[in-house]
Order: structure tokens, then sequence, then C-alpha cells
């Protein structure tokens, strides 16, 4: 037992000191039929560093790895290269093995990079300000429209047809027992923009909405301008929410604040996270000053201390749960602390001029391979405008076309298949992602394969 | 007094005095400015290609200037070491911060998280190229599922409150499904403050229910007030003062018969594991912090993870996905159509977050898990335990102990500040002066059944060395404090990065982002 420091000894010590006759002597208050005698019936015994690092590599080798394999899957997940110094800096065990910063004078250095992300969430989003981080994109996307609701005070929320499927079930599913009314279309595949409907949005707000949510760029890649829309949200009094869960866009495309949304929402797991197969991610959200005591999470903020020096603290805590209890903003208790420091750090690197450069690297790129795929005859694309994620048609069905893609060590983009089971409409379409990381030889292996899928 | 290296702790020697550099070093003292205040737009610490030359298909949507400072890789490494000098760990001395549970966090653990066929999978991967991270997940469900002797589990919550949450819409969904539209959710005095929040997410409203002077659950509180509104119980077991509640089953018992459920708070699994499973005490529903039973590390604050274990009564109505083995692979069930009959989640209440729970940290929990064994984890709850009621009874003669003749404690030692009284030393002052000490402070304040609380745990993975030298300041504390030197605690603490931090100053003036002084 190699994590457990106490030696039979120790043990026997102990129980003198405490006028115990035995271990089990403390387990005393638990009925005696519950407790159980000798090691769990059905689970392995221990075993040694090495074993566990053999039974879990050999699970480990039984997947494809976006690392080894042509990848170009999105659909709010990417794969960006992370610099070698992220990983190293947060496996510091100062971060890692450090708890929530509620003493704050032994836990400054948490506190001050919780500071400098919550400036960089607010800069890139273009709000005045964030929290300190949210378990997701989809459930800081949920808290979003219930912050709506305590603002506007209404109830019905819009959902575009062009946001994350999975972010409009999560919104469902946890508005299904409140008085919250969700409101959201199925996509349609319109040449130009996929999953555009602004239009349609900006019709359908009424004296009710509490907010409009929409996804820039939306599921299906598309760019849009949202100006309007908040404005239209804005006359009839609710507020625009934006979803944003490729940050990278961040770095191209104008911010949502500067068009006018009242909170951004989104997934930073682009910087400074791996793919790790969903989770654990990074929730981003932000707004403006006037609303920041509705907001939900943890917030840090400046402060001195009693020798007057510049320090951070957790604050505005008559929000949260511990407080407030049962009228808190929400029940959230957490936040992605190490990978909020992983985004912070790999940001800093970047920089203004990082930033902007991956940014115009990953659009070029999309460009030249979503070009190159159209040129196919049987694969179209449909986007006008995109950032480094867009959507084909194919001649053929997408899903059983992208499985047999992985099938022979491809993956080449996310059919729309997956997300929208019951869809016909939207069975031959398939998402394909371009970032920095795939090399021309990938690119050529993604063309062939597409080839090969439409001529059969 | 003397400090852990045997020399004269010195108040105000060397921290009082102003900084005047922003330079770096002091000694190692570290100041460190903002990434704001030493970054620069134009610079950078990565190396990109340069982009092929194409048409831009932005729309014409481009971005004005962000206002983002850039630092090389060596101003970046520096930065981000010099502040993680600044923080307390588990790595750096023990942290007895009752219910949170931090322990040591095996780096075996990192490793295997690390392995690129875990970490570097997308979650719309197509099922058949992710079949080990399927079968990984499936077998930490199993783990799960006979650790607590319940037959069903979600995988997918994010935290310990998400699991709540996942455990509470169960509940609601179960009565929805009988046609009952119960209101009301009781939640004992001692429960932790997402569990009223938590129902009041889902539609509830929350009842107290009140302790007994031993620090229990009033049962015959709780039995009056079940009847037809009530959909839930929720109860955190062992409870917040560290006490097993051992009308766990009669409770069970009565709410069931009431035509409500059970929903459990597994924060402290951690203290029974391997030796009591919560579902032969009538639960229904129980979410397990991952980081604090299995030892993921809590990284300041997060990533955690909540997997829900549920009975037989609340299996159908979990949520999606879910990982089914068909007998020669797994599948990923992500959708309400893809069900078929008799299928064990018919019910389901739908999706709760975009994938599949935090894969992350499944492989540092089963890594734990694997190394632990099934005689291992049993031994975790019983050094865990030990290790508690050995620092509860070496200090209930100097402190108080509220429920100290209740019996033993479980994981965790609880005290209140009634020894304090004409001291002039708080709860607070102790703790600050703990970290003089080289310790991080115990929890304080809660639970709130009791004033001026001081939680302690230690868990298992101290050694009896360290609980001794932890014992021996303590009762030093405290004889320092009845010797009339509140004025030492009161500045405390004096030897950290900072001293008190005026927490009313950043809640009246809020400061949530940097700006440039004027």
């Amino acid at each position: 037992m190699r994590y457990l420091p106490l030696t039979a000894d120790d043990r026997a010590a102990m129980l003198g000191r405490i006028g115990a006759s035995s271990v089990d002597d403390l387990f005393r208050d638990v009925p005696a039929a519950a407790r159980l005698s000798g090691p769990v019936e059905g689970l392995p015994l221990h075993m040694s560093e090495m074993e566990v690092e053999r039974a879990l590599s050999a699970m480990a080798r039984r997947n494809l790895t976006a690392t080894h394999v042509p990848f170009f899957l999105g659909c709010g997940a990417y794969k960006h290269h992370v610099p070698a110094s992220v990983d190293h800096l947060i496996q510091r065990g100062e971060f890692l093995t450090s708890y929530t910063p509620y003493q704050p004078e032994i836990a400054q250095g948490t506190l001050q990079y919780l500071f400098e992300f919550q400036t960089q969430v607010a800069r890139l989003t273009g709000m005045e300000v964030a929290n300190a981080s949210m378990y997701d994109g989809s459930t800081a996307c949920v808290e979003a429209i219930f912050m709506a609701r305590r603002v506007t005070r209404r109830a019905k929320a819009l959902l575009s047809a062009g946001l994350h499927p999975h972010y409009v079930s999560v919104a469902k599913t946890l508005t299904h027992f409140t008085d919250d009314e969700v409101v959201a279309s199925v996509p349609v595949l319109t040449e130009g923009a996929p999953g555009d409907d602004i239009a349609a949005l900006i019709a359908a707000i009424d004296d009710e909405t509490s907010c409009v949510v929409v996804q820039n760029p939306n599921l299906f890649g598309h760019v849009a301008d949202l100006s309007e829309l908040a404005a239209r949200c804005h006359e009839k009094g609710a507020l625009l929410v934006a979803v944003v869960t490729e940050a990278v866009a961040l770095g191209a495309i104008r911010s949502p604040g500067a068009m006018g949304a009242d909170i951004v929402v989104g997934e930073g797991q682009s910087i400074g996270g791996g793919l790790s197969f969903g989770g654990p991610y990074l929730g981003l959200f932000a707004c403006n000053n006037r609303h920041v005591r509705q907001m939900p999470g943890r917030l840090c903020g400046e402060t001195v201390d009693a020798a007057g020096r510049r320090g951070f603290v957790l604050t505005l805590s008559t929000r949260e749960q511990h407080i407030r209890r049962e009228k808190a903003t929400s029940n959230i208790c957490t936040n992605s602390g190490l990978i909020s420091l992983a985004f912070t750090i790999h940001m800093s690197l970047l920089g203004e001029k990082g930033l902007r450069d991956l940014a115009a690297l990953n659009h070029a790129r999309a460009v030249q391979v979503a070009e190159r795929l159209a040129a196919i005859p049987g694969v179209e694309l449909l986007n006008g405008p995109f950032f480094n994620e867009f959507t084909l048609r194919l001649a053929v069905e997408a899903r059983p076309a992208i499985r047999r893609m992985a099938d022979a060590g491809v993956l080449g983009g996310v059919a729309l298949g997956r997300l929208y089971p019951g869809e016909a409409s939207l069975a031959n379409g398939v998402v394909v992602a371009v970032t920095e990381t795939q090399t021309d030889e990938d690119v050529d292996e993604l063309v062939a394969a597409y080839e090969e899928a439409v001529s059969c | 007094m003397l400090n852990r290296q045997g020399r004269e702790t010195a108040p105000g020697a060397a921290a009082a005095s102003e900084v005047d550099t922003f330079t770096g070093n002091r000694g190692l003292a570290l100041e460190e400015p903002l990434i704001f205040e030493i970054g620069d737009s134009a610079r950078t610490g990565v190396d990109l290609p340069a982009p092929p030359e194409v048409a831009s298909r932005l729309a014409g949507l481009e971005r004005e200037l962000i206002g983002l400072p850039g630092l090389s890789e060596p101003e970046a490494v520096r930065h981000y070491t010099r502040l993680s000098r600044q923080n307390f760990a588990i790595d750096m001395g023990l942290f007895p911060l009752g219910s949170c549970t931090m322990k040591h966090n095996p780096r075996l653990n990192e490793k295997m998280a690390r392995l690129p066929g875990f970490s570097d999978i997308h979650p719309l991967q197509p099922v058949d190229s992710v079949q080990g991270a399927l079968e990984l997940i499936a077998q930490l469900a199993n783990w799960l599922k006979t650790l607590t002797g319940m037959p069903e589990v979600s995988m997918s919550p994010k935290a310990g409150a998400h699991g709540e949450l996942c455990g509470m819409l169960a509940i609601r969904a179960a009565h929805e499904a009988r046609g009952e539209a119960r209101k009301v959710v009781l939640v004992p005095e001692s429960a932790h403050g997402t569990n009223p929040a938590t129902a009041a997410f889902c539609g509830y409203e929350v009842e107290n229910i009140p302790a007994t002077p031993a620090g229990r659950v009033d049962l015959a509180a709780l039995k009056a007030r079940l009847g037809p509104d009530v959909a839930a119980v929720m109860i955190t077991n062992p409870n917040t003062c560290g006490l097993f509640e051992p009308d766990m089953s009669a409770i069970s018992e009565a709410v069931h018969a009431a035509g409500a459920y059970v929903y459990c708070d597994g924060a402290n699994f951690n203290a029974i594991v391997g030796r009591v499973r919560p579902g032969d005490l009538g639960v229904d529903a129980m979410h397990i912090n991952l980081h604090k039973t299995f030892s993921t590390p809590h990284g300041g604050g997060g990533p955690g993870a909540g997997p829900v274990v549920f009975s037989a009564a609340l299996a159908p109505f979990a949520p999606l996905p879910f990982v089914r083995h068909t007998g020669t692979h797994f599948e990923l069930v992500e959708e309400e159509q893809a069900h078929g009959l008799g299928d064990a989640h018919a019910q389901s209440f739908g999706r709760m977050v975009a994938f599949h729970g935090q894969m992350g940290m499944f492989v540092r929990a089963l890594s734990y898990m694997m190394s632990h064994g099934a005689d291992g984890l049993r031994q975790v709850a019983e050094d865990a335990v030990l290790n508690a009621n050995y620092v509860l009874r070496s200090l209930e003669d100097v402190m108080t102990a509220p429920f100290g003749a209740s019996g033993p404690c479980m994981h965790e030692a609880l005290f209140d500040d009634s020894f304090l009284e004409g001291t002039g030393v708080t709860t607070l002052d102790i703790a600050k002066a703990l970290i003089d000490e080289g310790y991080h402070p115990m929890t304080m304040y809660f639970p709130l059944v009791v004033h001026g609380a001081m939680l302690i745990e230690p868990t298992e993975t101290e050694s009896k060395a360290a609980l001794d030298q932890f014992i021996a300041t303590l009762r030093s504390l405290v004889a320092r404090a009845k010797a009339g030197e509140a004025e030492h605690f009161k500045a405390a603490p004096h030897l950290a990065p900072r001293r008190r931090l005026d927490e009313t100053l950043a809640a009246r003036k809020p400061v949530l982002s940097w700006a440039p002084s004027a």
C-alpha cells in the first residue's frame, strides 16, 4: 500500500491513545448488518505501479488517437498544438495539488492567475468582466439562460438552430422542471449560410423573450454579424447571449461584445486544453459590469493586505451557494481551476501577436482544405463565410462514410447524423475542422479518403 | 514558540516591509507583477509557420485590437513558476481541510491520464475507434457500482454539485413519471450549502430539518414532516459533523414509505469506502466526488468529477449518454431514439453536459482504485477514520469537541470555539496562525450547527509522525491563546506571501479585471 504511511505498530499505538480495541470499534455507529467484512467482493486486489501502467496502457492502445492519424474533427472540441511549457507548468505541485483559494494569504499564486485569466477572457470576448470559469461551454450556456431570466424577469429563451445540439439538449434538460421555456428549431443546410437563422430569430423576439442564444461561428462553421440581432434584442428588452465553442476564432473575428452581446459564454478547451474525450473542459463566462451580481460562478478580485500591498481574493461570494443556499445564483461550487491555468498560460505565450497569427493560420489552412474538398465531384461546400470549420454535403450518407474512413485510419469529420440522428435532411452533412496541427500529407490523405467515400 | 524547523517564529521580521521593487526575486520572497504589466502585444512565446496566401472568408468581420500581452517562453516559465511558489499545496505539507479531503495525489495517475490514447481522443470519434476509452468508463462504472452496492451509475456529471443536480433531476423525473407533483425537499441543517441550492435549481421548495444535540439528523422531526408533498430528503452521510448517521436505515424506510426518495451527498464516501455500501442503507441516489475519495487533484479549485450511483427505482431516469456492452463491443448510447425495449435508461431525463463527463478524471480515479484494490480501499477508509479519531482524542482536553462524547468520529474531527472564550482569539485567528506554523488552515465556520467550527480532516495519507507534529502545534497555539497572546494571533499570518487581505474592500469596490492605472 504505497500511498498509506501508517505501519501496523503505528495503528496499534494510535488505537491505544484513542482507547479503542480495534479499528472496527471506530465504525460502531454503522449498523452491523451494513458493515462489510473483508475486501469488497467482485473487485481485484491491489496492483503494483507497473501492473497499473500495463493495464491502463492496454486500454489506451485500443483508441485511435488524434496524434497518430490525419484528424479533422471539431463541433465543440478542437485539436490544437499546446506548447510543452504549458503542461509542465500546470503539473507543478503548488498548482496541481492546491485547494480552492479560500485562504487567500497562501493562495496568491492561484488567485493572481485567476485575475489574469478573467482579464484575458473579458478582452477576448469584448466584455467588461469574466468569471473564474465554469464546467464547460454547454453548462455555461444554460447558466447564461438562467442569468438572463434573473436580469429580465422573463422566462422564454430563443435558441438558434446553429447552436450545438448538445448545448440545446443540456438547456432543455435543465429547464425542464423550472418555469423557463426554451424554443429551438431544427437547422437547415442552406447554401452559403448553413444553420443561419438570424432573420427568423429577430422575427420571433417578443415581450416574453428573456434572451436569444446564438453561436458564432455556429455549429456548421458559418460566421455571422450579430449586430442587428443585438439591436433588436435590446429594443425588445431581451439579452443577446453569444456562444463561442472555438476560442481561437476570437483571434480573427470581431468580438461578440463589439457586436452587442450582453453575455458571452464559450468553451475554452481550444487554448491550453487537450481533447480528453470530452472532459475536463473549460467554460468561459463574461458579461458587462451592470450584470455582475447576477453572474454565476466564482470571481476573483483585487484588494490590499494589512501592509497595504496589492493582493487578490475570491469575492462577491454573497451570490454563491455556500452563503445564499437556496437563493444562490447557481448551485455551482467549483471552477475548472487547472484548465483555466492551462488556458491563461497558453494565452500569455501567444499574446496578441501569437493569437492573431494562430487564428490567421487556422483560417487560411481551412480555406485551402475546403477548396480542395469542394473540387471533388459529389462533395459540396455549403459555407460562404467560415473560420476554421465548414460543412460539406456529400452525395452519400455521411455517417457510414466517416466510419469507413476511421476504419482506414482517417478521422475525416463529424457526420451530422451523429448529432441529429432523426433528421434525414441532415444525413449527408459532415462538419470538417482544420487547425494548425495537420500536415500537407494529412490533407492529401483526407482528400483521398473523401474521393473514395463519394465514389462508392 | 518554535516553528517546525526548531527556530523561533519571528513575528513581522520577514514580511511586513513595504515592497519597493517589481524586478523579480527578493531573496526568495517573490513579488510578481501581472502579465499586463510585463507583457507586450508584439512579443510572443510561440513560433508558428506563416499562413498560406488565400482570400479571407470572414465576411468583413475581421477583429480589431484585443489588448493581450504576450510573454516569451522564458518570461512565461518564470512568471508562472514564481506564482506557483505563492501557493500552499498538499505536496508541501499537511492540509487538514475538513470535508475537502486533501490527500496525496499520486503522479502515476497524472502519467496515465496523459497517455495519448486517453488525452488525445475526440468525444465525437466513431465509437469503434474509442473502444478502449469506453472500456475504461465501463470498468470505472463497475468499481463505483460494486463499492456502493448500487445497480446503476451515471458518469457524466462534471463535479459534486453537478452530481447532486443529476440525482435530483432523476428524482423529479421519477415522480413526474408517476404523475406526482411533489414540491418539497427536506435538507438537514448539517447539509452542504450546495444541497439547498441544487434542490432550488430543480424547482423545489427547501425545508430544513434540525439536528439533534448529538449532531445527527433528528429522526422524529424528519418523520413528522414527511408527507405526500415531500419529494426527497437530501442527507449527507457521514455527515458534516464527521459523524455516521446510525439511523440511516430507519430514515430510508420512513422516506420510502412516504413515497419519497433518499438523496445521499456522497462527498464523505472516503470515510466508508470498502467498509459500507450505501445501497445497503436504502440510498436511492448518491454522487461521488472522485477527487475526494479517489485522489484526483484539486487543481486550485477544479476540475472535479461527480458520477452518481442510482438505486433500481431511479435507474431508468438516469441521464444520457451511457456506455452499453453488447457482448462483443462497447456502445455509447447518446440519444433517446436509440433506446431498445427494456433498456436500463428507458425514461432518461436527458443530457446534462455536452459530452461524456470528465474522462481525464476517470483515468486518474481508476488508476488510484487499481493501485489500492478492494483490500487497499478498505484500508483507506480505516486509516482515514483512525487518523481523525487520533487527532480528536489528542486534542479534546485542550480544545472543545461538541460531539466528542457521541463516540468515534468518522474521517474528520470537529471542534468549536468555546475553548477560546475570554482569550480574544477567534477561530479565524487560530486558522491564520496555523499558516505561520507551516500548515494550511482547517475548515472554519462549517458545519453551521456549531459556533466557530473547526473541522479537521487529516486523511489516510498522513503519517503518525506528521499527525503528532500537527497536534503539538495546535496544543502550543491553544496555550499561547490562553496565555494572553491575542495580539500575535490578530496579526497572523506573519510569514505568508501576504498579510490578512481586505475581503470587505474587494466586495464593496469590485476590481475584477486589470486596467492600466490612470
